[in-house]
């Protein structure tokens, strides 16, 4: 099983790769807002990519007030 | 009519399939302009029948299929206004989309809903009056109006209890949460993924697939496979108006149409 820092290291690079967002600016306690210049729409966006990257439901309620990285690849390691 | 280009909506007949295209900014909010000319088109559907065998209902805007009712309209056109007239004005709205969703529903024609990106509320709903629905990876599908103080009103809870089980319903329901597709299809609810982009196509597909069959078969076959809950409608219209009337919605609509910050679509 993927440690939390694996989860985390996954969910920069693709979030870098898919808004074309240089890795080395994405920071694991960065407001992923900011960093990636995204609204909530993009956010259902990532979401919905890294649910089907780690093949997980990961509900939408669950991000409520989640704005970093780190806190996101918790929530995402509790449902691997 | 053959061809329509509207404000919020166009159609034209291609292959024998009656292509209905969405495009009104930002993700095909339905308000009263889209509705007057969803009712131009459940107007034009008998004689567009006559030449087609399918519909495909899909949307050109790149967010999505629909973001469902428009919220902002909804809180403008009611606000300071009488309580009973404000409801008065619901029930009326109400009962327009439904004639529309109710003809679509019971098109004689295989109608196909392509959908992507965010398909929540009054979105979902279109989609549910759908005999299949064909869904972009990225599609998101939710009912978010428990968050407002208020339950779907175009129909949704009877269609959705018509295709999936009570504790699916519930779930999507009383969390407010979206479905990714995969979810959506596990529980029954969508029948073919596409990968990002292509739903149309598969539609395009699927509808010439269709067109293979025996048209009057093919309707005898929707009306025992799909029936249409008229009762649970018209009850449904009756606990949103219900629900309007209480002082939690204005405040709800309020929040969400005031909201600048960055997470408005989650609940």
């Amino acid at each position: 099983m993927p440690t939390t820092d694996n989860t985390l290291d996954e969910i920069l690079s693709l979030a870098a790769v898919h808004f074309k967002v240089p890795r080395e600016k994405l920071t694991p306690d960065g407001d992923f807002f900011k960093a990636l210049g995204i609204d909530s729409l993009q956010a259902l966006d990532l979401l919905t990519r890294l649910e089907h990257h780690f093949r997980i439901e990961l509900p939408d309620y669950e991000l409520q007030g989640v704005t970093d990285f780190r806190t996101l690849a918790q929530r995402i390691q509790a449902r691997l | 009519m053959k061809e329509f280009k509207g404000q919020a909506i166009s159609w034209q007949v291609v292959n024998g399939a009656i292509e209905l295209a969405l495009h009104r900014e930002p993700c095909n909010e339905i308000g009263s302009g889209t509705l007057e000319e969803l009712e131009t088109f459940a107007a034009a559907l008998p004689e567009l029948a006559r030449d087609a065998h399918a519909l495909i209902v899909h949307s050109t805007m790149k967010a999505g299929f629909s973001a469902g009712a428009d919220l902002r309209e909804l809180y403008e056109g009611s606000r300071g206004m009488e309580k009973g007239e404000a409801v008065r004005g619901v029930r009326q709205f109400l009962r327009r989309i439904h004639g529309v969703m109710n003809t679509l529903d019971a098109a004689p024609l295989t109608t196909i809903a392509a959908v992507h990106g965010v398909t929540f509320g009054g979105g979902f709903e279109l989609a549910l009056v759908c005999d299949i629905i064909i869904a972009d990876r990225m599609a998101r599908f939710c009912f978010p109006e428990l968050r407002l103080g208020l339950i779907p009103g175009f129909g949704g809870i009877p269609r959705l209890k018509r295709d999936l089980g009570n504790a699916v319903v519930r779930d999507l329901l009383m969390t407010g949460r979206s479905f990714n597709v995969m979810k959506a299809q596990q529980v029954g609810l969508v029948s073919q993924i596409a990968a990002e982009g292509e739903a149309l196509r598969l539609a395009r597909a699927t509808a010439a697939q269709v067109g293979k069959f025996d048209r009057r078969t093919a309707i005898a076959a929707k009306e025992f496979l799909k029936p249409i809950p008229y009762e649970e409608l018209k009850r449904e219209i009756e606990i949103f108006c219900e629900l309007f009337a209480q002082p939690a919605v204005e405040e709800g609509l309020r929040k969400f149409v005031e909201n600048e910050g960055v997470q408005p679509y989650l609940p």
